[in-house]
C-alpha cells in the first residue's frame, strides 16, 4: 500500500439524527438536523465547511444537501455505494483533508425510504437499465442462503441455529433499549423473536432490520485542526473498501459461509491501523447487522470469533454490552434503524460518542448507562449487497496515540 | 417412409380433484382428477418441457423446424413456435410456425410437418402442442379441462412409427369457441355439439380412411381418440366398431380435456406400450376431425429415457385447494401486492440476449476450463472469466440440460407473488458452474442443502403485455 490514512486526520463534530418511521420530517428536514449537530459539536458555522460529500441512495446530485443547507458554491460530490454509501462519502472526505486539498469538510448521510409506502427496500437490484430477465430478488432471501448454508455446514439443528441468530437480535434489542434515537426501543424478549413469523426462512421478523429514516454528518478536519479546538478528537486509524466481483452465485468455490470482501477490507483495515489481533485489541465494534446471520457471519469475517465458532461466542454474551467486546452498542441496524445513505455515519457517531465518554448523551431516562468502560479502538463495518457479491466498508477509529 | 422418430410429453406436477371442485360449488365433482399447470405454466412452457422430453438424447442443431400447436397462445401477435425453439436451442435457420386457434391443431401440425419431411424441404420437424383452456368458474367445463402437453418429432431417419395415411375431414361445426377477446370457452348446447359434432364427425373421417387403406376396425391395434369425457369418449370408439382393448386411455380423469394437445398425448401413451408392426389410429376432433394412420417400427425400441406419459402421470402433488387454482388462473381479484411492480421487460435487451438467456448458454472458458453462468440484473453475456479473468476467451455451454445440487436456499414470504412463500436456490450443476434460481413444484419441507434438481423454463412475469420466460429449476422426481 503507497499510503496509510492513520493519524492524518480526524473528527471535529459529529451528528445524527432519531432514525425510523420519521412520518414528520423530510430527507431535507432531516439533513439540516444532522448537519447542524454536527457544526454545533465542532464548534463551527456552515461558512468553515470548504467541500461536502453526500451519501444517499435516493437523492440526486450534491444539490440533496447544498439546497436544504444551502451552501454557497462549494465542491459537493454525490456517494453512492448501496449500504457503504455513507461510510464510502466519509472516506472520501477523509482523503481530501488527507491530500492537503481542504481543512474542514462535512460529510451528510441520508434517506427518507418510508413516503415509499412499502415495507422493506423493493427488489433490491442494481439502480440503472434493466432487461428484467432474472428474478427480482428481495434482501432478506439473499441472506436467508448464509443461514441455510451456516446451519447445515455446521450441523446445527434449525433449533439450534435459530436461537444462535435469535440471540444476536436480542442483545440488539437490550441495547438499542437504551438507546432514545434508535428506531426500535421495545424490550424484545428471545420468545419472541424464535416465535416470530417467517420474512425468509429460515430468517422471521426479528432477524430482520427494519428500513428507516434518518441523516447522520461528520466535520473532518487536519489533526493540527482539531488538537487546537477540541480536548479528545476521534482520529482515523484505517478506511478500507473492497468491492466483490459479485460471482459468489456464479462460481462454485464460493460456500456461503462466509463474506470474501469482509475478509479482504478487514485484513488491509488492519494491517493500515496496525492491529494483529483484533479479537483482543478493538474494544467495540459497529457492523452490518440488516438480518441476524450477517452479524454471526461478520464475527468470523473479522476474526473477532474463530471460524465456525461463533456460535459459542454469542450464546456466552462475548459480544454484549457487559461482554468482552461490544457489538451494536447503539442497537445496530437492528434497533437503531437502518436508512441506507446514512447508516455508515450513524455506525462511526456510535463509535465517536463511546471513544469520547459521550454515549449517554443518547441514554433513554431510567435505563442504566449505556457507556464502555474505556474503549481505546472501535470498528465500524457496512456491507452493501448481498453474500454473493458486495461493497465492503471497515473502518477503525480510536483516540490520539492509540 | 417418413414418421415418427421421437417423442415426449408434459403434464404439470399439480392435480385438482374433481371433488375439491364440486366442493367448492357444492356440486358432485364427478372422478378423477385433472392436471393444473402451475401459476408460472402456459402453452409455451409445456410445450418447452414436452419438447426437452422428445429431444433427450438428440441434437437441437438437427432440428430444421418447430410447430407449435395450442389454443392458448400467449400472444395474439408474436411467433409463439420461436420463443419454443430458442428455448430449446433450435438453430435461428429453423422455420417455425404457430398452428391456432383449432382442437385439430396438433394433427394438423404433424400432417403439414410430415409433408414438409416427405417433400424434402425440412429434415426433422419438432411439433409441439400444449394448452391451458379455461372455463369459467363453476361451468362443467372446468371439471373436464386439464392442462398438459406432447411432443413429436417427425424425420424420414430411424423413424420409429411410421405415418401410411390420413385423411381430414373439415366441418365448420361451432360447438366450442372464444372470440378474440374471450378468456373462457364458450359452449353451444352440449347435445348439439354431442350428436352432430364428437360422435359423427371423427366416425366419418375414420370411415373414409379405412375406405381408402382398405383396413379395418380389426387392423388397429390401439386407437388414440381424442375426447372430453370418458363416457362420450367410450360411446364414440364403440360406433366406431373397436372393442374396449383397443382404445388407448385417453387420460380424462387423470389428466382431463387437454384441447389441442391431447390426442398427441394419448398417443405418447399409445408409443410407450407399441411393439413393432402395431397399426395404430390416431383421430382427432375440433371444426372437423383428422384421421391419422401410423405403424410402428423396430426403431420404436431404441427410443427411451423420455417420462412420456406413463412418468409424468406418476410424478404429482394433489392440489387441494381450489382458492389456489383460482388465483394461479387470475380468475380472482386480489389485494393489491405490497411490493413495487416488477420492472417491463426491455424487448431490445430480451433480443440482444436471446441466444444465453432463453436457452440457458453460460460460457465455459478456454483457458482454464471453468463453465459459468454470467446473470446480472443488466446482462446476461459474460466477458471476463471468473476463474482465472481471460478475457473473451469462451466456448458456449448450455446448462438447461445440466442437473444440479442445491447449496442453499430460502423460502421468501416477503417477495409475495402469486403463489407464495418464493423459493430461490443456489444450485452447483453437474459437471461445473453454478447459479441462483427460483424453485418450482416443490414442497418447502422437502428442500434440503444437497437436493437434486433439473431446469424448467417458466414464465418470469408478464409486464406491459409482454411475457418474460426465464429459467427455474425443479426437484428431480424421477
Amino acid at each position: 500500500m503507497a499510503g496509510s490514512i492513520k493519524d492524518r486526520v480526524a473528527i471535529l463534530g459529529m451528528g445524527c439524527t432519531r432514525f425510523g418511521e420519521r412520518w414528520d420530517a423530510s430527507a431535507a428536514d432531516l439533513i439540516v438536523e444532522a448537519a447542524y449537530q454536527a457544526f454545533e459539536d465542532a464548534g463551527i458555522g456552515p461558512d468553515e465547511i470548504q467541500a461536502a460529500w453526500v451519501g444517499t441512495s435516493t437523492g440526486n446530485t450534491g444539490m440533496t444537501i447544498s439546497e436544504p443547507l444551502r451552501l454557497q458554491y462549494i465542491p459537493v460530490t454525490r456517494v453512492e455505494n448501496a449500504c457503504a454509501t455513507a461510510s464510502d462519502a466519509f472516506r472520501n472526505a477523509c482523503y481530501a483533508v488527507a491530500a492537503g486539498i481542504y481543512d474542514i469538510v462535512l460529510v451528510v448521510g441520508v434517506d427518507k425510504f418510508k413516503d415509499a409506502g412499502i415495507s422493506g427496500l423493493g427488489d433490491g437490484g442494481t439502480p440503472g437499465p434493466s432487461h428484467s430477465m432474472i428474478p427480482e430478488t428481495t434482501p432478506p432471501r439473499s441472506f436467508a442462503m448464509l443461514a441455510t448454508t451456516y446451519f447445515a455446514k455446521y450441523g446445527l439443528t434449525f433449533e439450534e441455529g435459530k436461537h444462535m441468530i435469535g440471540r444476536v437480535s436480542w442483545k440488539s434489542h437490550q441495547n438499542g433499549m437504551r438507546n432514545k434515537n434508535a428506531h426500535f426501543q421495545g424490550n424484545v424478549t428471545m420468545e419472541q423473536i424464535l416465535n416470530a413469523p417467517m420474512v425468509s426462512w429460515p430468517l422471521g421478523l426479528f432477524d430482520c432490520c427494519g428500513v428507516s429514516d434518518g441523516a447522520a454528518a461528520a466535520i473532518v478536519t487536519t489533526p493540527e485542526i482539531a488538537l487546537a479546538r477540541k480536548k479528545d478528537p476521534v482520529f482515523v486509524k484505517a478506511l478500507q473498501i473492497a468491492m466483490a466481483p459479485r460471482d459468489g452465485n456464479f462460481n462454485q468455490q464460493y460456500d456461503f459461509l462466509h463474506v470474501e470482501a469482509t475478509v479482504r477490507a478487514a485484513e488491509k483495515a488492519y494491517q493500515e491501523a496496525g492491529i494483529k489481533n483484533p479479537r483482543e485489541e478493538i474494544s467495540m465494534a459497529e457492523v452490518h447487522d440488516c438480518f441476524s446471520i450477517t452479524e454471526a457471519v461478520t464475527m468470523e469475517d473479522l476474526r473477532f470469533s474463530p471460524r465456525g465458532k461463533v456460535r459459542d461466542d454469542i450464546e456466552s454474551g462475548f459480544f454484549d454490552l457487559d461482554g468482552k467486546l461490544p457489538v451494536q452498542t447503539d442497537g445496530g441496524l437492528k434497533c437503531f434503524g437502518h436508512p441506507i445513505g446514512a447508516s455508515g455515519l450513524r455506525m462511526i457517531y456510535e463509535v465517536y460518542l463511546q471513544l469520547q465518554g459521550r454515549a449517554d448523551e443518547l441514554l433513554n431516562p431510567g435505563f442504566p448507562s449505556r457507556q464502555l468502560p474505556n474503549p481505546k479502538l472501535g470498528l465500524t463495518h457496512n456491507l452493501g449487497g448481498a453474500p454473493d457479491g458486495c461493497a465492503i466498508f471497515v473502518g477503525i477509529f480510536g483516540l490520539k496515540g492509540v | 417412409m417418413a414418421g415418427i422418430v421421437s417423442y415426449g410429453a408434459y403434464i404439470p406436477y399439480y392435480r385438482l380433484p374433481r371433488s375439491v371442485i364440486g366442493q367448492m360449488w357444492g356440486q358432485p365433482g364427478g372422478k378423477g382428477e385433472k392436471a393444473v399447470a402451475g401459476s408460472d405454466e402456459d402453452a409455451v412452457t409445456m410445450a418447452v418441457a414436452a419438447g426437452l422430453d422428445c429431444l433427450k438424447g438428440l441434437d437441437p442443431k438437427t432440428v430444421d423446424g418447430v410447430f407449435l400447436a395450442t389454443t392458448c397462445a400467449p400472444y395474439k401477435e408474436r411467433q409463439c413456435a420461436n420463443i419454443v425453439a430458442n428455448a430449446l436451442d433450435v438453430p435461428r435457420s429453423a422455420r417455425n410456425a404457430d398452428f391456432a386457434n383449432c382442437l385439430r391443431a396438433g394433427t394438423t401440425a404433424v400432417l403439414s410437418a410430415l409433408d414438409a419431411v416427405k417433400a424434402g424441404s425440412l429434415g426433422q420437424v419438432l411439433v409441439a402442442a400444449a394448452d391451458t383452456r379455461l372455463s369459467g368458474a363453476a361451468g362443467g367445463d372446468e371439471l373436464t379441462f386439464g392442462d398438459g402437453g406432447a411432443a413429436v418429432l417427425l424425420g424420414k431417419d430411424k423413424v420409429a412409427v411410421e405415418i401410411e395415411a390420413s385423411y381430414t375431414f373439415s366441418d365448420d361445426l361451432c360447438d366450442y369457441w372464444r372470440d378474440a377477446d374471450d378468456k373462457f370457452v364458450r359452449h353451444w348446447e352440449d347435445r348439439f355439439g354431442r350428436e352432430e359434432g364428437y360422435l359423427k364427425i371423427p366416425v366419418e373421417a375414420v370411415k373414409a380412411l379405412f375406405q381408402k387403406t382398405g383396413l379395418t376396425p380389426a387392423d388397429i391395434s390401439k386407437v388414440c381418440l381424442y375426447g372430453q369425457n370418458t363416457r362420450v369418449h367410450a360411446t364414440l370408439a364403440k360406433k366406431m366398431g373397436f372393442k374396449p382393448e383397443q382404445v388407448q386411455n385417453p387420460l380424462l380423469d387423470q389428466v382431463g380435456d387437454t384441447g389441442a394437445a391431447l390426442p398427441l398425448m394419448i398417443l405418447v401413451g399409445a408409443l410407450e406400450e407399441a411393439k413393432p408392426g402395431d397399426r395404430i389410429l390416431l383421430v382427432s376432433y375440433g371444426n372437423g376431425s383428422d384421421a391419422v394412420l401410423l405403424r410402428v417400427t423396430e426403431e420404436i425400441k431404441n427410443i427411451t429415457g423420455r417420462r412420456g406419459i406413463k412418468k409424468h402421470l406418476e410424478i404429482k402433488k394433489t392440489l387441494n385447494s381450489y382458492g389456489r387454482y383460482l388465483r394461479w388462473r387470475e380468475m380472482v381479484a386480489l389485494a393489491p401486492p405490497a411490493r413495487p411492480p416488477a420492472g417491463a421487460a426491455s424487448m431490445s435487451a430480451q433480443w440482444r440476449e436471446h441466444e444465453t438467456a432463453i436457452p440457458l448458454y453460460g460460457v465455459k472458458c478456454r483457458k482454464c476450463g471453468t463453465p459459468q453462468l454470467f446473470l446480472s440484473q443488466s446482462s446476461t453475456r459474460a466477458h471476463i472469466c471468473l476463474q482465472c479473468r481471460a478475457k473473451d476467451d469462451f466456448e458456449p455451454y448450455r446448462f438447461a440440460d445440466k442437473l444440479g445440487t442445491v447449496r442453499s436456499f430460502s423460502h421468501d414470504y416477503l417477495a409475495g407473488g402469486i403463489d407464495p412463500p418464493t423459493t430461490a436456490a443456489v444450485i452447483d450443476f453437474d459437471g461445473g458452474g453454478r447459479g441462483q434460481f427460483l424453485m418450482v413444484d416443490r414442497d418447502p419441507e422437502e428442500c434440503q442443502v444437497g437436493m437434486r434438481v433439473e431446469m424448467t423454463f417458466r414464465k418470469l412475469r408478464h409486464t406491459l403485455g409482454a411475457h418474460t420466460y426465464f429459467w427455474k429449476c425443479k426437484p428431480v422426481r424421477d
